[in-house]
């Protein structure tokens, strides 16, 4: 288990709720982990920056109003574009479960629907990354 | 207050954390303040309702919230819901549309008319409410960020099609200070964006004084995490930057107080609820009458609308959401709500489907028509538990209040972000609670079903199709408007953001030359800039 782990939480594209988002960063931070949270409306493009610039462990999303096929299909090749793929890449939020095998063939590699337990994000995180 | 604790009962704290005992007696209500501040409906305090008769005269508005796609589409869900029964419209924006972005603008992609209805032009103001009567179905606009140009867009449109803007009822959202608390489509930073308000109410109140150019919302600073005491007293810290805006414009307070209207959750203790609506609007009656010196009894009525409740309602057996916002409908009746609107049963997850938004319409009437809630006002008055926590739920608020304006007041608080961030920690400590099954949700943390047991849900599609019509239609209106007297407008409407100078006009004529949302914002924020979201945990 890596220490110090970094995690970025991003909220993806126009959608303004970030009840989630927040009340995840908390856990994150209460589970010792740096956190680096975006605020709202971040483009593909930027989550990809910042997650280069801030050299995280984890890229993490928070999604509610329903854009989050379109949003991950254009980080995808942003990500592989930056040599960012072996970063863990995570979404929360309200995702629907018909999207969960794409969203793992795009390269998700965990997805916490709404009401996940903190602990199985940050056990997730701790066993993952390397 | 006697406790009883010794008797073994386990001590109960409700969510706004006043102590909730297992029996109220006259010595409560006395302990707690006694019955001054009760009154009778339609009287100050107005604690019992802002009308004497109150649903024997009009039952409440029902105002679904709606939108989806495009205009014509919307326009086909209005008079479906009007054509059920609904009385008034609450108009669902998309994202792009809210925070003032034209369909072909890069951001917009995947976001066009996905959670509402997408806006670029007058145009498609003018198909949307096509066939429907201003007079008879009053119109409110779900918009913040960009209110300005939507209520201009709102009024130009009236105005063509012949009514009188001088008597012309409705509402727009335009709360921008909560959009910083939650909600997120705020555009330009928090002194401008209170401006804007503020050009919205003087405009209003000198052209169109029937309209209500603001409905603050207490609403989503709930669903952000407050408590129902939180909700309120912030709401009302919201509500006095605004008054204190307009007055110094030179309005009177009796000029445009009675014209502003607000906008609540509920969901959470019926009983909680219920005091906190009637605490609510003592209040403001109070605040209004000592702090403002309002005369007019209508500057003093909290009017508003009750929506029951989006963070209330799970994904988890969705159907159970249906009786959820049964009793929320419920304690809307029991507080005396002017105009209710139910988030639907699948809005843990989509937006709504035109048979779930029936059923919501259905609650409400079933409520009114069958079940006698309309006969008699403010029903549970007297009651001892009522009227006990009645006065602790005010005294709590205004103490919320006292406590926000001693540390710099409301715009300095949401500018540095400290707002947010305790609204958030209340936010993760009630999540903590669900998760670890101290706080209770039926379906969700009690009461489960192995998941192939639940049906499948329908989602809402994304409708790519009507995406790309909007940006074909939109670009088509550019090539037949007059481009001189756009460009003329829209040089106008960045000078009056520069000098400072009400903007409202300017922006009339720009929505009239079918001038963007876009074009029209991006004037705006040439003068104004962009809002840096402070980030604080």
């Amino acid at each position: 288990m890596k220490s110090n782990i970094r995690v970025l939480v991003a909220k993806p594209g126009l959608d303004g709720h970030d009840q989630g988002a927040k009340v995840v960063v908390r856990a994150l931070m209460d589970a010792g982990f740096e956190v680096i949270y975006t605020g709202l409306r971040q483009s593909p493009e930027a989550v990809a920056r910042i997650a280069l610039e801030e050299d995280v462990d984890v890229i993490g999303l928070s999604s509610m109003a329903g854009s989050h096929m379109q949003f991950c299909t254009r980080l995808a090749s942003l990500l592989e574009e930056n040599k960012l793929t072996d970063k863990l890449w995570i979404i929360g939020g309200n995702i629907p479960k018909r999207d969960v095998a794409e969203l793992k063939t795009i390269g998700l590699n965990g997805i916490f629907p709404t009401g996940t337990h903190f602990e199985e994000i940050t056990n997730f995180i701790n066993e993952n990354v390397t | 207050m006697t406790t009883e604790h010794d008797s073994g009962v386990k001590p109960l704290i409700n969510e706004s954390g006043i102590e909730v005992k297992t029996l109220y007696t006259p010595e409560d209500v006395d302990e707690s303040g006694g019955i001054e501040m009760v009154g009778n409906p339609g009287e100050y305090p107005f604690t019992r309702g802002i009308h004497p008769e109150m649903y024997r005269k009009r039952p409440w508005t029902m105002r679904q919230y709606t939108g989806f796609a495009n205009a014509k589409k919307t326009n086909e869900r209005f008079k479906y819901l009007i054509a059920n029964g609904q009385t008034g419209l609450n108009v669902a924006f998309d994202l792009p549309t809210q925070i003032g972005l034209d369909t072909d603008d890069p951001m917009s992609v995947g976001e066009i008319g996905r959670v509402g209805m997408a806006v670029d032009t007058l145009r498609d103001f003018e198909i949307a409410f096509d066939g429907i009567d201003l007079e008879e179905i009053t119109v409110s606009l779900t918009i913040n960020g960009a209110a300005a140009v939507l209520i201009a867009m709102y009024l130009a449109m009236a105005e063509k099609r012949g009514y009188d803007i001088s008597k012309l009822r409705g509402t727009a959202q335009n709360d921008i200070l909560k959009e910083f608390i939650g909600r997120g489509t705020w555009i330009f930073p928090v002194e401008p964006s209170v401006k804007l308000v503020c050009d919205t109410i003087e405009y209003c109140a000198n052209h169109a004084p029937k309209y209500t150019p603001v409905s603050v919302c207490g609403y989503h600073i709930r669903e952000s995490g407050a408590d129902p005491a939180e909700e309120m007293a912030y709401a009302f810290c919201i509500a006095k930057a605004y008054t204190d805006g307009a007055l110094e414009r030179g309005l009177d307070i009796d000029e445009f107080a009675g014209r502003l209207s607000f906008n609540f959750n509920i969901y959470g203790n019926i009983f909680e609820q219920v005091a906190k609506f009637r605490a609510g609007r003592g209040l403001w009656a109070r605040i209004m009458k000592e702090e403002y010196g309002a005369k007019n009894p209508r500057s003093m009525w909290l009017r508003m609308i009750a929506g029951g409740g989006g963070n209330g309602l799970y994904a988890d057996q969705p159907e159970v959401n249906i009786m959820r916002g049964a009793y929320y409908a419920l304690i809307g009746a029991l507080a005396g709500a002017q105009t209710m609107a139910l988030c639907c049963y699948d809005e843990a997850y989509t937006i709504p489907s035109e048979f779930a938004q029936r059923l919501s319409l259905r609650t409400m009437q079933l409520l009114a028509e069958e079940s006698g809630l309309c006969d008699t006002v403010d029903p549970l008055a007297g009651s001892w538990y009522i009227e006990t926590l009645t006065n602790q739920m005010r005294q709590r608020m205004e103490q919320i209040i006292a406590e926000v304006d001693a540390q710099g007041g409301i715009v300095k608080q949401v500018s540095e972000g400290a707002v947010q961030s305790r609204v958030s920690a209340r936010a993760y400590d009630t999540q903590r609670k669900i998760l670890s099954g101290e706080i209770r949700k039926v379906g969700v943390n009690c009461f489960q079903m192995e998941e192939e047991e639940e049906r499948e849900p329908q989602y809402h599609p994304y409708d790519e199709a009507a995406a790309q019509k909007q940006i074909d239609a939109t670009n088509a209106i550019k090539v037949d408007r007059d481009q001189a007297e756009v460009e003329r407008a829209l040089i106008q409407v960045k000078d009056d953001a520069k000098s400072g100078a009400n903007v409202m006009p300017a922006i009339m004529e720009a929505v009239k030359a079918y001038a963007t949302v876009g074009e029209i914002t991006n004037k705006l924020t040439e003068a104004y800039g962009h809002y840096q979201e402070p980030i604080r945990f």
